[in-house]
């Protein structure tokens, strides 16, 4: 079957199987930010923007994208820029195999919910899982992000 | 993997009720749950195009589409100002915001998944699950309705002045529910959905009116105990029988007091 | 204490590749390596215990797609090992690529080879094999001398004497002691005596394991692979393909997470084999499922503990007795059970009169046992410290007090510890500090909160090594590029940690140098000098050191080339990591002279190898302090603080030191709470995705705070020690004993799960 959709700003119009899921389709058009860490739908890895929605690339068929606009994190290089550095601060990056996945709900929380509180981050954040960094770090690293915005505000 | 031969996004649900009608057809929902079978489906059906993805309020109910997501419910202002904040509760801990993002009230619901919080949650309510061919039904006598060919389209929530809560044990915060509780009071009446047994919820009702609108501690207690000797638990390995009954006593009592003390 | 001010040494900074990580740049395994690369799958056998009676995969080949089915038939009859250890290995050799006889529910009996994913899962279910199944050992405690043998094989090999002996299902045993324990522990005034159990765990790295192959442009097998270990990993593709080991390279990108699991070669015998059959790429990825059912988790282990000690709390005496459950086949079996003793006893070493400390690793049927980070310490530091907290709340002392009084301090011969020397060890002060930053007089105490809640809190004490002392070796070459930066290449394996920051930071150091001159490249078999690999926590402590010598001699040979280009002798000329300068005429040399220099009509080049090796491991140390809220009518505990000081002598980088510290700390609490495995009737896990297993989430930790003490040890580059594993071991422990606190009831078995809390079941 046939589909057009937009992946990082770029108009795609493909022939693919019925079958084929998000994150494989991405993935095959370069997008190999898209990490696969589970076949149940509970790693976030493979979180990419649909429609402005973070969502679990790994549940979505390419075919219910059709007509959609998805973004990985190839397409939003200067967004995730703003505040990665923060995160690189803390050595949260660690194994990094994560982190696409992070970053990308990191930002769909940010557009969201510009100025979160600890507890509203870790909630929106829970379905990142993460091995290595134990959490913590990553959380400092947003919180110094917020609080240069707000320095930089004044 | 689920292998599909063919993907059809239906363009009315005349059409996705035919096509249904097909035992290797199948309709789509979130696709969280379905995509980890092995089976193979001919075709896969999406209601994704017919615009069922609303929560709409009137004065008297919610009428919310079957392809609305858990996290617009979980978000939705006014369900949460009826609910005390319940809807929030029984979903925020569901996996993951990009879990809740993808999985519908719809398919939730279809699966009649012994787990579900949104079955749970449902059953507290005066809720109607409106399916095509079969019209309304309450959620109570759905949860206990065979699976047939036949498509969950709304869900209809009347709006009764009462009080709800909701309650669960999640050994670890994302995970299954070791047991779920939701309650309510309104027309005069304790209604308590208990879910995760592991089986589904069943919802048991005080229609003998035992327990006061304003419960003390020892009669919430009491009640608790009462319901809990009501329900069936089983075993698995989030928690044996014996626990999830003693949790249920817990979580509910815990509840009554709750709801009974915001009723004052 | 020593200090020195160093420049880049002790300072925190970025890791070298985190902007790559965070923007998600393609880094790993099958990001970088082609897509229509041959797709192997491996079909994996339903029993326990069977032999392969019969596979027929005729009509599996016929599929469009499929290129090639290999079964037990097909390949070479040599057995080896999957162990990532030192040759010879203690790990025995009790593998086949594909054995007939299945020891495992997931051991793979078939390797297929398909053009696409698709192909290959419709070849799974077509090809047919009959089984006799025989009756599996899946009760490690009753796997000695059981009738039934795990591995009958007359081939079983065991490279090293450690005990070993497949007639009896046993991997290894031993014992060891110092000292009359009996005598010492008949005569003591209480005796702690119980049981410990902990389970499998699982390291849940984010990224499985996967393997990429494909015949170089010379025709030699290139490996690309998640992997801690390239060298050794090229040992056992050698023994288990039987080929050279000069045609054969292996190398690893970025890796995303190890945690041990890839200390054993998990996944590349299988392309390996695929390439070499077919001549094609081929590349294998490991769903999350075959990573649980059939990678190399934690070994269980069952403890028996006698803790005895006079009424002050003088600890006297520790009889441990371990079984570890190797599972189906022995690697890592004869090494992890040692450190259940040599790492948990001697932390008592201040006052201990006797200890024995005696072993058995046995065979079964369930999932064959790896490396994971702590590797045995982990169970026995379960185990001692749980029986420390017992004794001091049986006594009625603080459980901070009764460490101080026994603890190891610096400066004491641990016989418990291959008789090495405490030559750098601020336990005493990690205590002290920890307890003044958690406030444990104010939370100690049991505390109501009403409606059924509690708040207390635990402690625990722990200790780890650096390196394998007599065994591991590390290599560093460094290199000097045309316009003065530096090229340093090493064997170790970055798998997230953080080493090659912290091995350039070690070599900007010794250069005097900016730490952004330093690039590093590793690890490849081809272009790396040796390096045992990144286990053990070593890679700080040794390969670490070997890049301080390396930059050593290679600042002597800078000083050399200068000479020649001044026309001096080399004790002329001095090399302050700027510039070279000639002494008596004050003349300066750019580095990109000397450069050049060995670039034209030149017998000298600007760079240096060196290697290192180390008699001693010395131990980091650290206390662990847990504050939990636990609700005693639904058993659940929630975790408010974790707080935790570690001595790893000098933190080279603070910062990734401190994440290190805090990710270890979180997968302890997730192995002490919910990590489970349970079995089913025939032997196959439960709990083999993370739908069942379940791994701690951002909101399952509360809040942790970890810093430092310093201390300096001599034998270690600039002082450090290690600190990659001992960050695991304390939270079983520390939580159990908050547990207690709260509910009056010790939890010997892990996970401590809300239901055993509201029961009381130990």
């Amino acid at each position: 079957m046939n589909i057009r959709l937009k992946l990082n700003g770029k108009m795609i119009s493909e022939d693919i199987a019925p079958d084929l899921l998000l994150i494989d389709f991405v993935r095959k058009h370069g997008c190999k930010s898209v990490k696969r860490g589970c076949e149940t739908a509970n790693c976030g890895l493979c979180t990419v923007l649909l429609n402005g929605k973070p969502v679990l690339s790994c549940s979505v068929l390419a075919a219910r994208a059709d007509g959609q606009e998805i973004f990985t994190l190839e397409g939003l290089q200067e967004e995730a820029s703003e505040f990665i550095s923060f995160i690189a601060n803390q050595g949260a990056d660690q194994c990094g195999f994560c982190n696409p996945g992070f970053v990308m709900n990191t930002i769909a929380l940010l557009r969201e919910n510009p100025d979160p509180t600890d507890d509203e981050i870790k909630s929106f954040l829970s379905g990142n899982l993460c091995r290595c960094s134990g959490y913590e770090g990553q959380l400092r690293g947003i919180r110094d992000f917020l609080d240069s915005r707000k320095g930089g505000d004044r | 993997m689920i292998t599909i031969k063919e993907y059809v996004r239906a363009e009315s649900l005349e059409q996705a009720y035919t096509l249904n009608q097909k035992k290797r057809n199948r309709i789509i929902g979130g696709m969280l749950w379905l995509k980890m079978g092995k089976g193979a489906i001919d075709t896969a059906i999406d209601l994704c195009g017919l615009g069922l993805d609303k929560i709409e309020e009137t004065e008297d109910t919610f009428v919310i589409g079957a392809m609305t997501t858990l996290r617009s419910l979980e978000t939705h202002e006014g369900l949460n100002s009826y609910t005390n904040g319940s809807v929030k509760r029984a979903l925020e801990n569901i996996v993951g915001v990009q879990f809740r993002n993808l999985a519908t009230i719809g398919g939730s619901l279809w699966g009649r998944y012994g787990f579900s919080d949104v079955l749970t949650f449902l059953m507290s309510l005066d809720c109607q699950v409106e399916l095509y061919k079969g019209g309304l039904v309450p959620v109570e006598q759905f949860a206990s309705m065979k699976h047939d060919r036949d498509i969950i389209v709304r869900i209809i929530i009347r709006k009764a002045a009462g009080r709800f809560g909701y309650s669960d044990m999640r050994i670890q915060s994302t995970d299954f529910p070791a047991l779920n509780c939701a309650v309510s009071y309104f027309d005069g009446m304790w209604r308590c959905a208990v879910g995760a047994r592991p089986s589904r919820a069943v919802l048991v009702k005080d229609e003998g009116r035992m327990l006061p609108e304003k419960p003390d501690p020892e009669q919430a207690e009491t009640f608790a105990k009462t319901v809990a000797e009501q329900v069936t638990f089983g075993s698995n390995m989030r928690g044996s029988a014996r626990y999830r009954k003693h949790l249920a006593e817990v979580l509910l009592s815990r509840l009554f007091t709750e709801i009974g003390g915001n009723l004052s | 204490m020593e200090t020195k001010e160093y420049k880049v040494v002790g300072r925190s900074m970025p890791k070298k590749d985190a902007t790559q990580l965070l923007l998600g740049k393609p880094v790993y395994t099958d990001d970088i390596t082609p897509d229509d690369a041959l797709v192997v799958k491996l079909l994996r056998s339903p029993h326990a215990n069977a032999v392969v009676s019969e596979i027929q995969t005729a009509v599996a080949k016929r599929i469009p797609g499929i290129v090639d089915i290999f079964t037990w038939e097909d390949v070479p009859k040599n057995r080896f090992a999957i162990a990532g250890q030192t040759y010879p290995e203690p790990s025995p050799y009790d593998r086949l690529i594909l054995d007939r006889h299945i020891r495992f529910v997931g051991e793979p009996v078939a390797i297929i080879a398909a053009e696409n994913e698709k192909a290959a899962r419709k070849a799974m279910k077509l090809i047919k094999v009959k089984y006799e199944v025989l009756e599996a050992v899946l009760d490690f405690r009753k796997a000695k001398d059981h009738p039934v043998l795990v591995h009958p094989e007359d081939d079983w090999f065991p490279p090293c004497e450690v005990g070993g002996d497949n007639r009896r299902n046993l991997v290894a045993s031993g014992e060891n002691h110092d000292g009359d324990v009996e005598a010492v522990l008949s005569d003591c005034d209480v005796v702690i005596e119980h049981t410990y159990h902990t389970k499998a765990f699982d390291q849940a790295m984010m990224e499985t394991f996967r393997t990429y192959t494909e015949f170089d442009r010379y025709g030699r097998l290139h490996v690309v692979s998640s992997t801690q270990i390239v060298f050794h990993c090229r040992r056992i593709l050698s023994n288990a393909l039987g080929i050279p080991k000069n045609r054969i390279r292996v190398e690893k990108p970025r890796i995303g997470g190890g945690f041990g699991a890839k200390q054993t070669a998990v996944s590349e015998v299988y392309p390996a084999f695929v390439t070499m059959k077919t001549g094609r790429p081929a590349k294998i990825i490991f769903t999350r499922e075959e990573s649980h059912i059939a990678g190399s988790p934690r070994h269980e282990m069952e403890i028996t503990l006698r803790l005895g000690a006079s009424r002050d709390g003088t600890i006297r005496a520790i009889d441990l007795y371990t079984l570890s459950n190797s599972g189906a086949y022995g690697e890592h079996g004869p090494t992890t059970v040692g450190l259940s003793g040599h790492k948990s006893i001697p932390m008592y070493t201040g006052s201990l009169e006797a200890f024995r400390f005696s072993y058995d690793v046995v065979y079964s049927n369930t999932l064959a046992a790896g490396a994971y980070r702590g590797y045995g310490a982990t169970q026995g530091i379960f185990a001692v410290e749980s029986a420390v907290n017992e004794l001091s709340e049986k006594l009625g002392m603080d459980p901070t007090e009764i460490r101080l009084k026994n603890m190891v301090r610096e400066g004491m011969v641990m016989p418990a510890y291959y008789g090495e020397t405490a030559n750098a060890c601020a336990l005493d002060r990690c205590l002290a500090h920890c307890r003044e930053m958690f406030e444990w007089d104010k939370k100690y105490p049991v505390r109501d909160m009403g409606n059924g809640k509690v708040r207390c809190a635990g402690v625990a004490m722990a200790m780890q090594g650096s390196g394998i002392s007599n065994v591991d070796v590390g290599s560093a070459t460094i290199k000097l590029t045309e316009d003065g930066g530096y090229i340093l290449m090493i064997g170790a394996a970055d798998m997230g940690t953080g080493c090659d920051t912290i091995l350039a930071q070690m070599a900007a150091e010794s250069l005097g140098c900016d730490v952004d001159k330093i690039s590093v490249f590793g690890a490849d078999t081809d272009a790396s000098p040796y390096d045992s690999g990144s286990y053990a926590s070593s890679t700080t402590y040794i390969t670490g050191k070997a890049v301080e010598n390396a930059c050593e001699k290679l600042k002597k040979e800078i000083c050399a080339i200068g000479a020649e280009i001044i026309g001096c002798s080399a004790e002329e000329i001095q090399f302050d990591g700027g510039e070279v300068i000639h002494l008596p005429t004050g003349k300066k040399i750019p580095l990109s002279d000397i450069a050049y220099k060995c670039q034209c009509f030149s017998e000298r080049t600007a760079e240096a190898t060196a290697s290192h090796s180390s008699p001693v491991s010395p131990p980091p140390y650290m206390v662990g302090m847990v504050e939990i809220e636990l609700d005693k009518l639904t058993g659940k505990v929630k975790i408010i603080d974790y707080m935790a000081v570690v001595d790893c002598g000098i933190p080279i980088n603070p910062a990734l030191a401190r994440i290190q510290a805090e990710g270890g700390i979180v997968q302890g609490i997730g192995h002490t709470l919910y990590e489970n495995l349970t079995f089913m009737e025939n032997g196959g896990l439960i709990e083999k995705d993370l739908m069942q297993y379940k791994i701690p989430t951002r909101l399952d930790m509360g809040k942790l705070t970890v810093e430092f003490e310093h201390s300096h040890e001599p034998t270690g580059p600039f002082g450090a020690k290690s600190i990659g594993e001992i960050v695991i071991n304390t939270p079983a422990p520390a939580l159990a004993h908050a547990i207690y606190r709260a509910t009056g009831v010790w939890h010997r078995e892990l996970p401590i799960t809300p239901e055993k809390i509201v029961f009381g079941e130990e």
